[in-house]
């Protein structure tokens, strides 16, 4: 029984544990964050090397990828840990967000571009 | 026949009783749910800031309001907290805790700093005028940008509580465990962030 126990223990030590990083994984970690923030605040502080489409589009993808490399190096996102639950529950999440994202900014335009003539759009001038 | 029949199958044996896990087995599970359901309120209020974001009622807009140089500093501020909240945890698994106390002070100095740009900010907001009942685009912005700063308001007096416990019991499996949840909760923080000077800053300024 203790044996059982002791072993238990040990297993759920080494992997039951939050997986950690290094001193070299969290220093690349910040080097690129460093760059996918420092990119974005550059084009759009210049204002005008891009045009405002452009500058956005690059805004929302160094985004995207700068949530992915936090997500890896900083909290160490991998399908292995707590037996692939940590992972189910943010796919679960980002489904969720994207539907509640997509929905509201959806609706709400169609909303915005049926109004009364008149009545004046969400933009305009009260 | 039957008798024989049933015989021949192996026993199956079910382990209806708990079994023993150790203290905290489940608390990193536990807290990675809590963030999740945060993210889904810091869900809603990006899709409030995405509805209302351009709703200014005639008012100032983000271009006149927004200064990007004391949103990349204070971008900086967190990155770099979170440089060195890593280096804290890295210090707590080498069993160093002197190491551990001064990178987790290094962080909350980090934070702090963060905290401080944002409410100077606010009050200069505040002062001009624009304030979260000057219009839709106002409201939906302190609400979304002012509970990321409640985040890491609770996240720095988290920290100081956690300094005390460490300081005082050392890096016993509990502490390490209570360091382990902070680090999600203040890299979870970041994250958020990313999505706070992306599309709130520089698309709000670029719009």
């Amino acid at each position: 029984m203790s044996a059982h126990h002791d072993a238990h223990g040990a297993a759920a030590d080494h992997d039951g544990g939050a997986p950690h990083g290094t001193r070299k994984s969290y220093l690349i970690g910040f080097a690129l964050s460093v760059l996918l923030t420092a990119v974005p605040f550059a084009i759009v502080m210049a204002d005008g090397i891009v045009g405002p489409q452009t500058a956005a589009g690059i805004c929302m993808v160094f985004a995207v990828v700068q949530i992915l490399v936090h997500m890896v190096y900083f909290l160490h996102m991998n399908t292995k840990s707590e037996n692939g639950w940590t992972m189910m529950a943010l796919i679960f999440t980002v489904i969720v967000v994207v539907i509640a994202l997509t929905g509201s900014l959806w609706v709400m335009y169609h909303m915005n571009a049926n109004m009364m003539p008149g009545m004046g759009d969400m933009s305009g001038g009260m | 026949m039957a008798t024989t029949a049933a015989g021949t199958e192996a026993p199956a044996f079910y382990d209806l009783d708990p079994h023993e896990h150790p203290a905290g087995g489940s608390t990193m599970l536990g807290f990675w749910l809590y963030l999740m359901s945060d993210c889904l309120i810091f869900a809603m209020l990006f899709a409030a800031w995405g509805v209302y974001g351009s709703a200014y009622a005639g008012g100032p807009t983000p271009k006149e309001l927004f200064d990007l140089k004391l949103v990349a500093v204070n971008t900086a501020m967190l990155l770099f907290s979170s440089l060195t909240y890593g280096l804290a945890m890295i210090a707590s698994d080498e069993d160093r805790r002197g190491a551990t106390l001064g990178w987790l002070a290094a962080t909350a100095v980090f934070g702090a700093a963060f905290l401080g740009i944002e409410l100077y900010e606010f009050s200069h907001l505040l002062h001009e005028g624009a304030g979260p009942q000057r219009s839709a685009f106002l409201s939906s912005f302190f609400t979304l940008v002012g509970t990321h700063g409640l985040h890491v308001t609770f996240g720095l007096v988290w920290l100081a509580v956690l300094m005390v416990q460490v300081a005082r019991g050392g890096l016993i499996p509990a502490n390490v465990r209570r360091l382990q949840c902070l680090s999600l909760f203040w890299h979870f923080l970041d994250v958020i962030w990313i999505g706070v000077f992306t599309f709130v800053y520089l698309l709000g300024v670029l719009r």
